[in-house]
Parts: C-alpha cells; structure tokens; sequence
C-alpha cells in the first residue's frame, strides 16, 4: 500500500509523468529495429554513432546552443549515413572503422568538455550524458513534444516499411536483383536509427543505448521464430521493461537509464530461460 | 525489341576478369540454359546480369517493357543468418514486395499468388514453420516460390534443383516448362544436360570459348559436339 501510495504522489508531479510517458515511446520505438540492426550486424553501428551524439552534445554545450538537437540530430544522421556506407564496403574494415569513430568522439568531447565548460561540475555533466542519470526527470514540456513526435515519425516510418524492411534484412541480394530501391531502404534504416539513439539519449544516456536497442530483440528471438512475432514480443518487451525500470528506479531511487538496463538484462535472461526449457519439452 | 540484351561483356571480381566478350540476347518465351564447368563464370554472369555486381566493361540493357522489379531470382545460394527469425509464409510473400514500389502493404492478390506458388512447390504444410528449421531441398523449394511470387516475366535461376530429390527435380522442369509454356521468359544455369537439352529453347555455353544459339545450334557446333561428348563419357566412367 505504501508503494501505491508513493507512487500515486509521484504520479501528481507532470514531470514524472512527462518522463514516464517518453520513456515508453523511446522504449517502443528503439525495439523496433533492434531485430534488423542485430541480424545485419549493425548493432555496433548503434553503439559508435551514440558515442558520436555525445561528442556532437559537448561542441553543443560549449556554444552555448539553446537546443542542443540542432547540432546533434543532424551530426548523428549524416555519421549514421557514412558509418552504413563504410560497412558495406568489404574493403574498409567497417567495425574497426566504428570503433576508431567512437572512442574518437568519446575522447574529443569529453576533452572539450573538460576544457571550455563553464559549468562547475564538468564529471556531472559528463556522467549524465553518458549513462542519463537524472536527465529524464528534468524534461522540459519542448523535450517532451520533441520527443514524441520523433517517435511517433519513427513508428509511422516503420510501420509503412515494415515489409521493405524485411525483404531488406531477410536477403538483400534477392531484393536488389528483383529491383527493389535496396540502398534507399539501407539508408532509410540508418536515418531511422540515427533517430533513435538522439531520442534515447535523453533517456539512458548515450553509453547505454545498444541495449535498449539489442535486449529487446536478442529476447524475442530466443522464444519466437517469425519476423512479425519477434518485432510485436520486443516491442511489448521493451515497454514492459522500461516501465517496470522507471518505476522501480523513482521508488528506489536507482539511476533511470542503469536501472532499465538492468531490468532488459533480467528479462532477456528469463527469455532465454523459457526458451531452453520449450525446446527440451 | 529483346527482354534482355548483352553486348560484348566483360565481367569478373574487381581486377579479376573472369569471362570476356559475352553477347546474347533474350526475348520474350525464350528458355535459355546457361552450361559450363564448376567455376566456368556462369553464377558470376548471373550477378552481372542483374547488377549485383557492375560489369568491368560492355552493355546490359532491358528492354520489351521489362522492368527491373519484374525480374524473379533463385541465387545458388543464399545464406541466411543462422538464427534469423522468419516464417516460411513471410519469406514467400516478399517476393511480392519488389513489384510494389512505394506501396506499403500486402494486397489480397499478392496473398494469393503466395499462397497458389506455395502449393505448387507442395510447401503449403509448412507454410507457418520457421524457415531455418526447414531441409535443405525444403528450402530451396521455398525460395523457388519466393522467385515464382516475384515475376510474370522474367525468371532468373541458379541451379534450382540442386539439393532436390528426383521426383521434385522432374516436377520442377515440368513447373519450369509449363511457366515457360505460359509465357514466362526463363533463364537457367543448370549441369543437368539432358534437361537442358530437351527443355530449352536457346543454349548459352561457357568454357572453351563462349557459344549462344539454339539448342539445334548447340548440338551440331563444335563446342556442343565436344561438351556434350565429354558429359557423356563422365557419365559412361561412373557406370563402370
Ligand atoms: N566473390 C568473388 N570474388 C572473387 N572471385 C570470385 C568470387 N566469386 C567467384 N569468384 C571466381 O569467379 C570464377 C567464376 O565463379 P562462378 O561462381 O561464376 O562459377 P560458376 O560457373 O557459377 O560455377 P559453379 O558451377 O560451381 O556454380 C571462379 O574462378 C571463382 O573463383
Ligand atoms: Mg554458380
């Protein structure tokens, strides 16, 4: 009753409610291509370009930019684009490439940071951006719209390209040979993630990005065997798991994005838990 | 005008050349067989043909109102994510999804043509199991389909019944020939001669120089005389 209670005076401030709110759509919308980014083995493209987005917030912070994402939207798509582009290239060692993106943008915007920021308590500032800490309960109302009409454009995206998406992921070589625009959809995939990493960077912080993106999907498919199966269980996974997160991180106050992870963490091991025991029965 | 037209190509892997001065040309109800040893060039030609890899030199071009998204492809092989999550039925229906364009959903039609290409590869059973669950020849068969789901034209196949058991194997040439019968233009890379030699209506021989002509052509011609005796001693030294 007591936890009831708590929750339901939490529940009376907006900005709880505001957090709660994005929280799911960001939860939802990272799911959703986490299948795609995990069977084209991009999922470390999400974790390169978060890197970027953090370097690309420091420069933001350090002009004293009003909105951030004016900077930090574009940088990340136009990197998601090239980082896609230099996968595909056998020739370039596409995740050696990645690596040396993001550890460079890590190092440059932590230095940045260190050195021209006026604010007095730089490792704070840095911490939050990295693992999210507090962010999500200071939103502003625009942060809040900002966000959910990314999401709801992500959602609307991947809903009216869910079987591009699939013909793409399942075999790109049949889809290109049948004349399906395959470059334009690969590119579609990487505006879209860019996407996702600069909403969800609000929520978990820009180091703990790949698993919302990758939990969801390594879960699903573990219990289910269809394309369409596995995208609706990881999106239901998702939101479960970051509402579950959210709450148990405001009752015990656990920082949000670490305390998400952890959860995602325990579902995917209940996951593959039922997994193992239905396939032996 | 021809379905398809190649002049003087010349094709291989970035500064490899692997074949050199290929012409032919395809036109609409022809069934071209495409023959040649292991590693003559013919899957490469293939990729070439449908742009999946660029040509180092010479002209593919599509014509007769064929389209690029009217092309249907088996590869001869395909690989497939070892834990890649997809059912037997949504692997078929994305044959459809090329021919689409920008339109987002599947229509009843396209439902349908799954469904009626399923069952003439005797799949429609298993049409809600997981594909890499499914036998190797079972998957082939699916593939097929997903070809079939793709085109009314134009139908490119990379050793279809590799993998397939006998009876499978008659029926498909049967398939084949009846589509072909039906208008549908089929190009086929195949080592089964005989097949070849009784269904098609063109031969493209690659090896010791390069042949194009009618299957007649084919077996008068030096080239044919020579290929064809050599199958057959191959077969005669396995009998003994
Ligand atoms: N991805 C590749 N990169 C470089 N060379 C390749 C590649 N694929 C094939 N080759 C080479 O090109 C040549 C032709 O190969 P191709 O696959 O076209 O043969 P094929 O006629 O289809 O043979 P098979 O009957 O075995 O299918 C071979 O010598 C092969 O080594
Ligand atoms: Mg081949």
């Amino acid at each position: 009753m007591q936890i009831l209670n708590d929750l339901s005076l939490y529940f009376s401030y907006p900005f709880v409610r505001y957090a709660v709110i994005v929280g799911v759509l960001i939860a939802l919308c990272s799911s959703l291509l986490g299948v795609t980014l995990v069977l084209k083995r991009f999922s470390f493209i999400g974790d390169g370009l978060s890197h970027v987005a953090f370097g690309a917030i420091s420069i933001a912070s350090i002009l004293h930019l009003a909105d951030q994402m004016i900077l930090v939207l574009p940088v990340t798509v136009i990197s998601a684009i090239v980082l896609l582009k230099s996968g595909q290239n056998a020739k370039v060692k596409g995740d050696a490439a990645i690596a040396m993106i993001s550890v460079s943008a890590l190092a440059l915007g932590y230095m940045l940071m260190n050195v021209f920021s006026a604010s007095a308590n730089v490792s704070g500032d840095v911490c939050s951006t990295l693992f999210g800490s507090t962010s999500i309960l200071t939103l502003t109302v625009t942060e809040v719209w900002l966000c959910a009409i990314l999401s709801i454009v992500v959602l609307v995206v991947f809903v009216l390209f869910y079987n591009k998406i699939f013909a793409v992921t399942f075999d790109e070589n049949f889809a290109k040979a049948c004349g399906t625009k395959v470059n334009l959809y690969n590119l579609l995939i990487a505006v879209i993630i860019a996407l996702i990493i600069v909403i969800a960077m609000n929520l978990v912080g820009s180091l703990l990005i790949s698993a919302l993106v990758i939990f969801p999907a390594l879960s699903a498919m573990r219990l289910f065997k269809s394309f369409r199966s596995v995208t609706i269980f990881s999106a239901v996974f998702s939101v479960v798991c970051a509402l579950a997160g959210m709450l148990i991180s405001i009752l015990a106050g656990t920082p949000v994005g670490a305390t998400i992870v952890t959860v995602d963490l325990g579902g995917y091991a209940l996951c593959a838990l039922i997994g193992r025991v239905a396939r032996r029965s | 005008m021809a379905f398809l037209t190649c002049e003087h190509l010349s094709i291989g892997y970035e500064d490899r050349e692997v074949l050199k001065d290929v012409s032919f040309v395809v036109n609409p109800g022809d069934y071209v067989s495409i023959l040649g040893e292991n590693g003559a060039g013919k899957s490469t030609l293939m990729k070439t043909v449908l742009h999946l890899i660029k040509p180092l030199s010479g002209e593919i071009e599509l014509g007769d109102g064929l389209r690029a998204d009217e092309i249907g492809y088996l590869p001869q092989q395909t690989f497939v994510q070892k834990d890649f999550p997809a059912s037997v039925w949504e692997i078929v229906l994305s044959g459809c999804q090329a021919r689409k364009g920008f339109h987002p959903f599947y229509t009843a039609a396209d439902k349908k043509a799954a469904e009626t290409n399923l069952k003439k590869m005797h799949m429609s059973e298993y049409k809600d199991s997981c594909y890499r669950e499914l036998s190797g020849g079972q998957q082939q068969r699916v593939l097929l389909a997903r070809a079939l789901c793709a085109t009314e034209k134009l139908l490119v196949l990379d050793e279809p019944v590799s993998g397939l058991d006998p009876l499978t194997t008659k029926q498909l040439y049967k398939l084949i020939a009846e589509l072909n019968a039906s208008g549908v233009t089929i190009i086929m890379i195949s080592h089964d001669l005989a097949a070849s030699l009784e269904y098609s209506s063109h031969i493209l021989y690659i090896g010791d120089g390069i042949f194009f002509g009618t299957t007649e052509e084919f077996e008068d011609s030096e080239k044919g005389k020579r290929f064809i005796g050599r199958k057959g001693e191959k077969k005669d030294a396995n009998l003994k």
